[in-house]
């Protein structure tokens, strides 16, 4: 059932610094499998902060998150960096032979003989909204993404939220629900702007409701919902629904890191400053993830740890070659790999 | 130097002096008040530093800009007094200015 693929190096988490690390990697002959559980390559640049500039990349005065993620997609592009998007890692375990595993939740075991945590702040989850009790609900009325619409087949969904999601996610679950109602803070969205409008003309055409104002809890019985109850300008009111949607955005979650055995530091992983190594040998972690004493949350920091840690990893992959420090700007042979003529 | 209270939620009284310029969430992380989490550091990307504006302040403190708004979808329990701390800059109009953090941060 599960595929298996066999690599030097795993990096769990495609942001600035795992990409980078593509790029020291690949310079010594280590090709790398990354994962991510956003369904693009940048991570926190990419999710959170996009269009905003950052000031202290060296050599750029002023650069987006998005444009330093094409950049960094650019130059490690000689190297074929394999992505597996949208998974989460699931299990990190060293094999009798040693080789470590890294499943991920679609099934795939990605064998290799070093793994280099790039996890940033951890892992990007739905935000659960701090609705009183709605743990009861969740997985059997409550969910907070669609993966099939059959699940709300002839039911009365509300989706909540003023994103994207929330927009995108009425339009196409209205033909499958027997009722559905959006409901949102406010009667302005945050959302491409051609859903915003169908969605106001299904309004009027009475196909959906539409509720300005906030969930405030949730009635039911055995995890099976049948009513939130909304604050509204004017006081609360019931709305009668069997299932609902909240889109309220990702936050970042330690996650699975925690549970694979490293030594950890207030949601951090411990690192030496030489290598950037765990307490598991072999397996590495760079970036916002790691902690040691005097560490600095900042991009470059992270681009300097996946300098280091590539020396450290070379005598793993290849324990037999010798590490010969070269310059790019001078080394025919690092020039060869980066493809230049 | 301005004076300026955070309020956290089990009453507690933070009275800070805070510098002209920097923002509330950054005078609330250096002084530790608990319940300002600010997740993305003031980049205006996460709404994890919410508070509710004093009454009597909103007037000076005056309203969210459309960006700010746009994330406060995601706070929790959006108040109209309801503003993002990283985007409310400390400067000498606001002595005295009280804000009160919410019971979560999403």
């Amino acid at each position: 059932m599960s595929e298996t693929v066999e690599t030097d190096v795993v990096i769990i988490g495609a942001g600035p610094v795992g990409l980078f690390a593509v790029f020291e990697l690949g310079l010594f002959d280590m090709k790398c499998h990354l994962v991510d559980i956003l369904d693009r390559p940048g991570g926190q640049c990419a999710e959170l902060y996009p269009e905003k500039p950052i000031y202290d990349i060296p050599a750029y005065p002023e650069i987006s998150g998005l444009d330093l993620v094409e950049r960094l997609k650019e130059q490690i592009e000689p190297f074929d960096p394999q992505f597996h998007l949208a998974r989460m890692v699931t299990r990190l375990e060293k094999g009798e032979d040693g080789w470590f595993e890294v499943e991920t939740d679609a099934g795939e075991c990605l064998r290799c003989k070093v793994v280099v945590v790039a996890a940033g702040g951890g892992s990007f989850q739905p935000k659960r909204p701090p609705i009183p009790g709605i743990e009861a609900y969740e997985g059997t009325s409550v969910f907070y993404a669609v993966r099939q619409m059959e699940t709300f087949r002839d039911e009365d969904v509300l989706v909540v939220g003023g994103g994207d999601s929330a927009l995108d996610w009425t339009l196409n679950l209205q033909p499958v629900a027997r009722s559905l109602t959006l409901v949102h803070r406010r009667p302005e969205f945050r959302a491409a702007p051609d859903n915003v409008n169908k969605m106001y003309a299904m309004h009027e055409r009475g196909v959906i409701g539409f509720q300005v104002g906030q969930v405030a809890g949730l009635k039911g019985e055995g995890g099976q919902l049948t009513a939130a109850t909304i604050k509204t300008a004017d006081g609360t009111m019931d709305l009668p629904c069997t299932r609902m949607l909240p889109f309220f955005g990702l936050t970042m979650k330690l996650g699975p890191v925690a549970d694979w055995g490293l030594n950890l530091h207030e949601n951090t992983v411990v690192v030496d400053t030489e290598r950037f190594e765990t307490s598991t040998p072999g397996v590495f972690a760079i970036g916002d993830i790691n902690w040691y004493p005097g560490k600095l949350k900042l991009i470059l920091s992270g681009f300097h740890e996946a300098a280091l840690m590539t020396q450290a990893a070379k005598r793993i992959v290849h324990p037999d070659e010798r590490v010969v420090f070269q310059y790019t700007t001078s080394s025919t042979k690092l020039q060869k790999k980066l493809g230049v003529r | 130097m301005t004076k300026i209270t955070i309020v956290a939620f089990d009453g507690t009284r933070h009275e800070l002096a805070a510098e002209n310029g920097s923002t509330v969430m950054e005078n609330a992380i250096r002084n530790n008040v608990p319940g300002i989490e600010a997740e993305c550091g003031g980049a205006c990307a996460c709404a994890t530093c919410h508070v509710y504006v004093d009454e009597g302040w909103i007037d000076v403190v005056g309203e969210p800009e459309a960006m700010e708004e746009d994330m406060l979808d995601f706070a929790y329990d959006v108040r109209p007094t309801s503003r993002l701390s990283c985007q409310i800059a400390v400067s000498d109009e606001l002595e005295g200015l009280v804000v009160s953090v919410p019971e979560r941060q999403g």
